[in-house]
């Protein structure tokens, strides 16, 4: 069988532990052997984005040491994912450098892809509106980018669908950056903040109750806006709308 | 000024900039519709990426190709190695037939090279045709984006500018009754100017002849009323073939406003009758950029726009905030190439969100690049943040800050404490907008180890 490592980035760790506790729930309910080495930082791409790549050497370096021994690791941020993807080619493209950068994915991605899982036994009775992460949408192909023109797709949608008594909700900005952006938002934060108002704007006219992505960054960034206007929408990780258990 | 400076300023006025971000956007709805009614669209971006990547890999046989067709067409050729040399040989050849008014179609060329007011202080007249350039000529500003310059007048600021200088009724903004004064005020000037310069979108390699498109048909206007018609272009506007236009008219049109085909497509060959025609080929940094690996692709931008229309950040802080005459994600790409300090932060200026590259007809990697000049900026000690925290906090800028807890917890793994100075900078900066997230009482670390799961040491 498979072995999987599970890569939890740094702020989910400390912030979001239950999103990480989800992923790996359902990974495990899915039968997969699901190893978290303790021993993993961060990927680097707050740093690499701020333009220090320069100072990333070690930490890239302790990233493929601990994952390059697995068949293939799992993660339930896009964005680091792809950092790791696009943006490792900084360091020498050793054998398990090319191993780790080849076999990591978004958690949708490998249950779209590479599990092949088209339902999900599950429940949540909510109205949910999906955030596209751009990282995930446009740089790792999860789904169609609304730029491109070609036949439709989303992973994170394709599950979501098979949720029982989920009523997806679809803003007419299909895909809008959140302005998240992670050095970005503090860098520019007026910008920042900006764009998140207007993303959750959309969502809360469509009287969503959750949104939802592929990304927490996305949703920190969405959620301490969303709290701060004492909204009524809420954010939720995809991995915790697919952990849920089925309550007849 | 820096980005982030000028777009706080233009953020505070909220209805204008839900305005401006609405307005801009309604063009990248018309580019999708457009694009959508052409089922080989991804297949003729890769065929535009494909002929660009070849032209510029061969940019100086193409560029002696197209000279020697030309001077055999009779078109007068003259090579400017930067802006200052473009404007003398304009100055120049002006000066020669002593042009006083000029016309000048749509150019970001002349933009970048700031020709008009190197030309006013010799005291030629330069009207700006375009309707939208005459907009903001009238304004004395900057285009705010290189195919709507005036995107972010609204039309009642339009109906004061004319009242001021067209003497239009005072408080009349209607758009048809403006267009209509525009157009007679426009028509003396082509009537009396005695010459015309415009840009040129491609330059047939093969022909020796150029295309100019246009909405209003204000090139052919001037052009055709004057004895002397000056085109300026960049070494990159060069394509191989004329089979090749049917290529990247289909893309340019569709892209930049969501038309099928420009208003008017003019092709340019040979000087009229009794007329001279000159193009002046200017590099301006561009071999410099054509000679780095990373950025060279920035050369197969055809000026359409729609990486200004579909970027969230250009939306919501305006083409001003750029202070480059190409503003949005391909300015801030085209910008360090000229000055990285002056213009360090607009790399910085992009969530890195990939719209950009995705929209582009040419397939530009607009992000990779994006990102790649930050680190060039940084290398060269201009990076714009490296007073503020956001570096030294770096890769724990969201679990580190929160509590002292997980500061503790995570300075242990980093092996590196930060300023508390430099905690609160970031603070203010978040919470401004937004709340900070309740924090857990155990990291995810901890409950797996806890929970029994075989660790992994
Ligand atoms: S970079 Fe691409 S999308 Fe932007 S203006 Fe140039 S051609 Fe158009």
């Amino acid at each position: 069988m498979a072995r999987v490592a599970l890569f939890v980035p740094c702020y989910i760790d400390q912030v979001y532990p239950q999103v990480a506790i989800a992923t790996i729930e359902l990974l495990q309910k899915l039968g997969l052997d699901v190893v978290y080495p303790t021993n993993q930082t961060c990927c680097g791409q707050p740093i690499g984005n701020a333009g220090y790549e320069c100072e990333l050497n070690d930490v890239a370096h302790r990233f493929i040491d601990q994952f390059e021994e697995f068949d293939a690791v799992i993660s339930p941020s896009g964005s680091c994912v792809h950092f790791v993807k696009a943006q490792y080619s900084f360091i020498n493209q050793s054998d398990s450098v090319k191993h780790v950068r080849n076999h990591i994915y978004e958690l949708c991605d490998y249950l779209t892809n590479i599990l092949n899982i088209k339902n999900f036994n599950t429940r949540f009775p909510h109205r949910v509106g999906i955030h596209y992460s751009c990282h995930s949408l446009r740089g790792l192909d999860s789904g169609k980018p609304s730029e491109i023109i070609g036949e439709d797709y989303s992973n994170i949608q394709s599950l979501l669908e098979t949720v029982q008594d989920l009523t997806l909700v679809h803003p007419e900005r299909k895909d809008e950056c959140c302005g998240f952006g992670g050095t970005f938002s503090v860098d520019e934060s007026a910008v920042s903040v900006k764009m998140g108002q207007d993303r959750c704007g959309d969502f809360e006219n469509l009287d969503a109750e959750y949104i939802t992505s592929t990304d927490m960054s996305c949703l920190m960034h969405l959620d301490g806006i969303l709290k701060q206007a004492n909204s009524k929408t809420q954010v939720i990780h995809v991995a915790e709308i697919l952990n849920q258990t089925v309550t007849s | 000024m820096h980005h982030p400076v000028a777009a706080e300023k233009f953020i505070q006025d909220t209805p204008r900039v839900n305005w401006h971000n609405k307005a801009v956007w309604y063009v990248r709805e018309k580019r999708d519709k457009a694009a959508q009614d052409i089922p080989e669209w991804e297949q003729l971006r890769d065929y535009a990426s494909a002929i660009k990547t070849d032209t510029i890999s061969k940019l100086d046989k193409y560029l002696i190709e197209f000279e020697q067709r030309a001077i055999e067409n009779g078109i007068k050729i003259h090579w400017a190695k930067d802006a200052d040399t473009h404007n003398k040989i304009v100055h120049g050849i002006l000066d020669t037939h002593q042009s006083r008014l000029v016309v000048k179609s749509k150019s970001m060329l002349t933009e970048e090279c700031g020709l008009n007011p190197y030309l006013e202080a010799k005291g030629i007249e330069v009207v700006d045709t375009d309707l939208g350039e005459r907009v903001i000529q009238f304004a004395k500003e900057d285009p705010s984006h290189i195919v709507m310059p005036a995107i972010h007048k609204k039309k009642e600021e339009i109906g004061e500018l004319f009242y001021e200088h067209l003497e239009t009724e005072k408080g009349n903004d209607d758009p048809n009754y403006l267009t209509e004064a525009a157009r007679h005020h426009l028509r003396k000037k082509f009537l009396k100017a005695d010459a015309a310069i415009t840009g040129v979108n491609f330059a047939i390699a093969e022909t020796g002849g150029f295309v100019v498109v246009t909405n209003e048909g204000n090139a052919d206007m001037g052009v055709n009323l004057t004895p002397l018609h000056i085109a300026s272009m960049g070494i990159e506007k060069i394509i191989p073939k004329a089979e090749h236009l049917g290529v990247f008219l289909r893309l340019l049109a569709r892209s930049a406003t969501g038309q099928p085909i420009t208003t008017y497509t003019s092709h340019f060959h040979k000087p009229r009758e009794g007329a001279q025609l000159h193009v002046v080929i200017v590099d301006n940094g561009r071999s410099r950029q054509l000679g780095q690996e990373d950025f060279r692709r920035s050369l197969h931008c055809i000026r359409c726009g729609a990486c200004m229309n579909t970027c969230p950040v250009y939306r919501r802080s305006g083409g001003h905030s750029y202070g480059y005459s190409v503003p949005g994600p391909i300015g801030s790409i085209l910008s360090p190439n000229m000055d990285p300090e002056k213009h360090a932060s607009l790399p910085f200026a992009s969530t890195l969100c990939g719209s950009c590259s995705a929209v582009c007809p040419v397939k530009i990697d607009v992000d990779k690049q994006l990102y790649k000049w930050r680190q060039v900026i940084t290398e060269k000690g201009f990076a714009p943040n490296k007073k503020t925290l956001t570096i030294r906090l770096g890769k724990f800028a969201f679990s580190h800050p929160l509590t002292f807890r997980i500061f503790g917890s995570l300075s242990r793994k980093a092996g590196r404490i930060f300023p508390k100075k430099l905690l609160n900078t970031f603070f203010t900066k978040w919470t401004t907008g937004r709340d900070l997230p309740d924090l857990p009482k155990k990291s995810f670390r901890d409950w797996y180890l806890k929970n029994g799961i075989d660790s992994h040491d």
